[in-house]
């Protein structure tokens, strides 16, 4: 190749020979398409591209795809991710986790990630189910939920990425579907271009031991009563009718119908940028069936990432270091 | 005043110990200065209390600073020639280390009958006998350092401040040191507040005019080292080991990136490391010890060189991150303090008993390098070595050091940077043609991946835990293909130990006795067998800084001698390695107290074993 011009990249090329191993009917299958699309459309070379994933199904994501790639263990995966990227600014740093990895055994890490706002981007497969191990109930699991680990149902209550990684200081926050090629495509490049973390959530569908776990919001029948698309700048309606919209008292969120009686300047307006992250909190807590589901970006606001202020100073020059092996109180001996 | 002559001693070890208040540390730093400057060779090691700020006066609040000095010090010391008990806490914490016959210097004023009690005493231990067999100088510090400064008319409590300088004074008249070289840090330090500097300068001189006027004592003159030529400095374990590590960057040409968790003492080296910000190193806390080793295997993921520092149980938090490395084949060095345990056990205390783990600590069979610091200094020279190590053979490395070893301070010959070791790593592959892909599995001679930089366009590829096809670097659940990756990973590191230096001896190549030392057990084992060869006995001493693998002659050197001992701060763990390794009847000397051995311990121990009714197995110290 001559010339400086980069190669018009496909997703092909984003590809790798390996078998893609999950079950048949697997929303990671939609995931992986959509996201080398994604990547071939960044205009990036896929050398400046790392991946670095967790364990799980979502964990062999790297494995089919032609970057750098780093498959890891639970819980490791985004503070390695934190090492190469203050190691290496000028790589685009993905990290592929499932829900039971960062919301399990990488909790923690999750937390300090985001608090450090480390310029790395996420991408949450939530399938609300531990896949690989056959189906045990996830941190994510909502109450009630029957897997072989809960006969009962679950008791406990479910943790969400999104509220969790919010309410650390996240700086940009996402929420996509497998199946929603456009949008995913969408937030990933947005996620790409962020300055600092980045969480895509992906709802997922575990085909074998979840199958239909998020029918609510991708059933193109339904979803536009069970589902609300975020714009920023634009007021928070949703309905086959666009009849119904959001309103906020004090902190708690209303649903309302839109009529003469309930003017639109009473609908919250979306805000991506807003420096308080309360509003985003609190949309990205809706659930499906006492609110419809928020969708797309909640917030996109910038602050200074750790790779920007962890200023390494290169190995040279000698003398430096002649200097510091010496000391303040050195003494020489004829 | 009759002026008998000092007394001439080659070495000699004193300890200052009071409370927190009692600038333990200022007299034992100033007074290894003062050594080192004079041309002795000087080791100092701190002792903390566990706790930050414990009861004063308690025995759990002693801190206490040792200097050993003299024609050689590789150790703190043998038993204390004189012990500074600033309260009679810090006396009864620290007489069983005082030699026979040796003299406390005690502080009277603080020998009220509420101060014994607290130490536990029922009586005035300076004269119900306790001290029968010491020589004891008797100092109303407080007092007399009042009358020493009364004339600056400073409050009561201002005045006191300075009475540290009074006890500094009297040794520094002890033992036969100027007191210019604290002066000129007094004045330096305290340039901007006059009145301090006065009543510290006044109170030194006043301690050394004190021990000047006693009577019947005429102190000691410790004989110089001869060392040199060079540039020297005083350096403690954990500046040397940030000090390698900046060195480390400087001859590889890649970043460093150090994460740690804080955690006593390890995070010694992260402190230094923010503190010196040397170049090319880039010091990170992490939320966590796996945290801190998984952002360090990242740094060396994207070409940097990744460094992390555990201590204690932080090990086993970070076992899995290791077997990742040994998976992926990457360099990681994990710079390792050993302290008392289980779990918390002895905070502050030495001990070697994680050998077996860093050795053997992880699941699957991951071999791992593993080195043992032996002296302060010598952290430097390891890291390089790990650092050699780690990129030449695409393994993670284990570098154990203690807690003694971490805070124990010795003057270093400042090496030139120039004349360090070469330590760029091998060139990246060329970019694949057609038809010959890259492999990042590929091996060269040594058995070793290659180290691609991310970022390299053609060489992209994955790592990770899963079993890899090798060459393709491809998952493979292939029974046979496992075997094999388990065999060459295993022979990748075994082959180490014929790119090593041979197994160091000192002393004849054969004969009776060897001592075995590794990690701290260094100097205590050198200055015993010394001793002993001073007084004639055929004794050797062959130290490892390599633990895994072991020099390629250990077996053939071991042989050679009729027995081999093993001292170990543990019950015997490198004996067992000796002993399934190469079917060796080592003897285990081992000692699980907190505490290094001393030099006359050992010495002791052989002069008894070598009498025949203590030839016999079952040594007891
Ligand atoms: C140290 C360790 N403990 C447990 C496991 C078993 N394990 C493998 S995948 C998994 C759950 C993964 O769940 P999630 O992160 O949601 O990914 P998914 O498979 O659902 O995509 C568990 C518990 C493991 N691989 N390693
Ligand atoms: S177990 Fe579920 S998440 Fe995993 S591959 Fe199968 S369908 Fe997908
Ligand atoms: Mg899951």
């Amino acid at each position: 190749m001559t010339g400086t011009s980069l190669p018009v990249l496909s997703a092909k090329d984003f590809a790798t020979d390996q078998t893609v191993r999950w079950c048949p009917g697997c929303g990671d299958y939609s995931v992986l398409t959509n996201f080398q699309h994604a990547l071939a459309g960044l205009g990036l070379p896929r050398e400046r591209v790392a991946v670095i994933s967790g364990f799980g199904c979502a964990g062999r994501l790297p494995y089919y795809l032609n970057t750098y790639g780093f498959h890891t263990l639970p819980g490791r995966a985004l503070p390695l991710a934190v090492g190469l990227k203050a190691a290496r600014p000028d790589l685009t740093v993905w990290v592929a986790v499932g829900e039971g990895d960062t919301l399990g055994p990488g909790v923690g890490a999750l937390l300090h990630a985001v608090r450090r706002n480390v310029d790395i981007k996420i991408l949450l497969f939530n399938n609300e189910v531990l896949g690989l191990t056959r189906g045990q109930a996830s941190p994510a699991a909502r109450v009630g939920t029957r897997t072989r680990t809960t006969p009962h149902g679950s008791t406990e209550s479910d943790l969400k990425p999104l509220p969790l990684a919010l309410a650390a200081g996240l700086t940009f926050a996402a929420r996509t579907a497998d199946v929603d090629a456009e949008r995913l495509l969408n937030v990933v490049r947005r996620a790409t271009f962020h300055r600092g973390t980045a969480i895509v959530e992906v709802y997922q569908n575990c085909h074998v031991y979840n199958d239909g776990a998020f029918d609510y919001a991708t059933d193109p029948s339904i979803k536009a009563e069970t589902t609300l698309e975020l714009e920023h700048g634009k007021p928070l309606i949703f309905g086959s009718d666009r009849e119904r919209g959001v309103r906020l008292t004090g902190p708690t969120a209303d649903i309302v119908e839109l009529r003469d009686d309930v003017p639109l300047d009473d609908i919250l307006v979306h805000d991506e940028s807003l420096p308080d992250p309360t509003q985003s909190w609190v949309l990205s807590r809706m659930t499906f069936p006492e609110y419809p589901e928020c969708f797309g970006v909640f917030r996109a606001v910038e602050r200074p990432t750790l790779d920007e202020i962890l200023h390494v100073p290169p190995p040279g020059p000698t003398r430096a270091l002649q200097d510091l092996l010496a000391g303040d109180d050195p003494w020489t001996v004829v | 005043m009759a002026h008998h002559p000092r007394t001439d001693l080659e070495s000699a070890a004193i300890r200052f110990a009071g409370d927190f208040g009692d600038c333990i540390q200022l007299m034992g730093d100033q007074f290894a200065r003062t050594s080192a400057a004079l041309g002795n060779a000087v080791f100092t090691a701190p002792d903390l209390p566990g706790e930050i700020r414990s009861r004063p006066g308690t025995l759990g609040g002693v801190h206490a600073f040792q200097v050993g000095f003299g024609s050689s010090a590789i150790t703190p010391g043998d038993y204390v020639h004189t012990l500074v008990a600033m309260t009679p806490a810090a006396l009864r914490a620290n007489l069983p280390d005082v030699a026979a016959g040796g003299i406390i210097v005690a502080n009277t004023d603080s020998f009220v009958a509420e101060e014994w009690v607290k130490a536990g005493y029922d009586r005035d231990p300076l004269s119900d006998g306790t001290l029968t067999g010491y020589r004891v100088i008797r100092v109303p510090v407080t007092t007399l350092n009042a009358d020493a400064v009364s004339a600056l008319k400073l409050s009561p409590r201002d005045a006191d401040r300075s009475r540290c300088f009074f006890v500094l004074g009297l040794m520094y008249w002890l033992y036969d040191r100027p007191l210019d070289a604290t002066l000129h840090w007094l004045r330096d330090r305290f340039a901007h507040l006059p009145d301090v500097y006065k009543a510290d300068r006044r109170s030194l001189k006043a301690g050394y005019q004190f021990g000047m006027d006693l009577p019947g004592h005429a102190g000691f003159r410790v004989a110089a080292q001869v060392y040199g030529p060079g540039v020297f400095r005083r350096v403690n374990g954990a500046t040397a080991l940030a000090l390698g590590i900046a060195a480390a960057a400087n001859r590889s040409g890649r970043e460093a990136l150090f994460a740690s968790f804080p955690f006593a003492p390890a995070v010694e080296l992260l402190h230094q490391l923010m503190e010196l910000q040397p170049p090319g190193v880039c010091p990170l806390q992490a939320e966590d010890e796996s945290a801190a080793a998984s952002m360090a295997l990242g740094a060396s993921f994207g070409g940097s060189l990744g460094f992390t520092a555990t201590a204690g149980p932080g090990l086993g938090n970070i076992s899995d991150v290791i077997g990742l490395a040994v998976a992926a084949e990457l360099p990681l060095v994990v710079i390792h303090t050993m302290r008392c345990g289980p779990a918390l056990g002895v905070p502050g205390k030495p001990e070697q008993a994680d050998l077996l783990q860093a050795i053997h600590g992880r699941n699957g069979e991951s071999p791992v390098p593993v080195l043992a610091v032996r002296s302060p200094a010598d952290g430097f020279d390891v890291v390089l070595e790990a650092t050699r190590l780690t990129m030449r053979y695409m393994t993670p490395v284990i570098v154990l050091t203690d807690v003694g070893l971490l805070h124990a301070g010795e003057p270093w010959r400042v090496p030139n940077v120039a004349t360090l070791p070469d330590l760029r790593p091998p060139a990246s592959p060329p970019p694949p043609t057609p038809g010959k892909p890259f492999l990042p599995y590929a091996r060269d001679v040594r058995l070793a991946r290659p180290w691609v930089v991310p970022g390299t366009p053609g060489l992209e590829h994955r790592v990770g835990g899963l079993e890899k096809e090798d060459g393709t670097g491809v998952v493979s659940y292939e029974p046979a293909d496992h075997e094999h990756m388990v065999n060459v990973r295993g022979q990748k590191i075994a082959q180490i130990a014929g790119d090593i230096p041979r197994l160091a001896l000192e002393g004849p190549p054969q004969g009776d006795l060897l001592f075995l030392s590794w990690g701290g057990t260094y100097g205590a084992v050198r200055q015993a067998v010394e001793s002993l060869r001073t007084s004639g006995f055929n004794v050797s001493h062959g130290h490892l800084r390599h633990l895994s693998p072991l020099p390629a002659d250990t077996s053939d050197v071991l042989r050679r001698f009729k027995r081999v001992v093993v001292p170990e701060l543990n019950c015997g763990q490198l004996v067992s390695l000796l002993r399934s390794q190469y079917s060796i009847d080592c003897e285990s000397l081992p000692k699980v107290q907190g505490r290094q051995f001393l030099g006359a311990e050992l010495a002791d121990w052989a002069r008894g074993s070598f009498r025949p009714r203590l030839l016999s197995p079952g040594v007891e110290l």
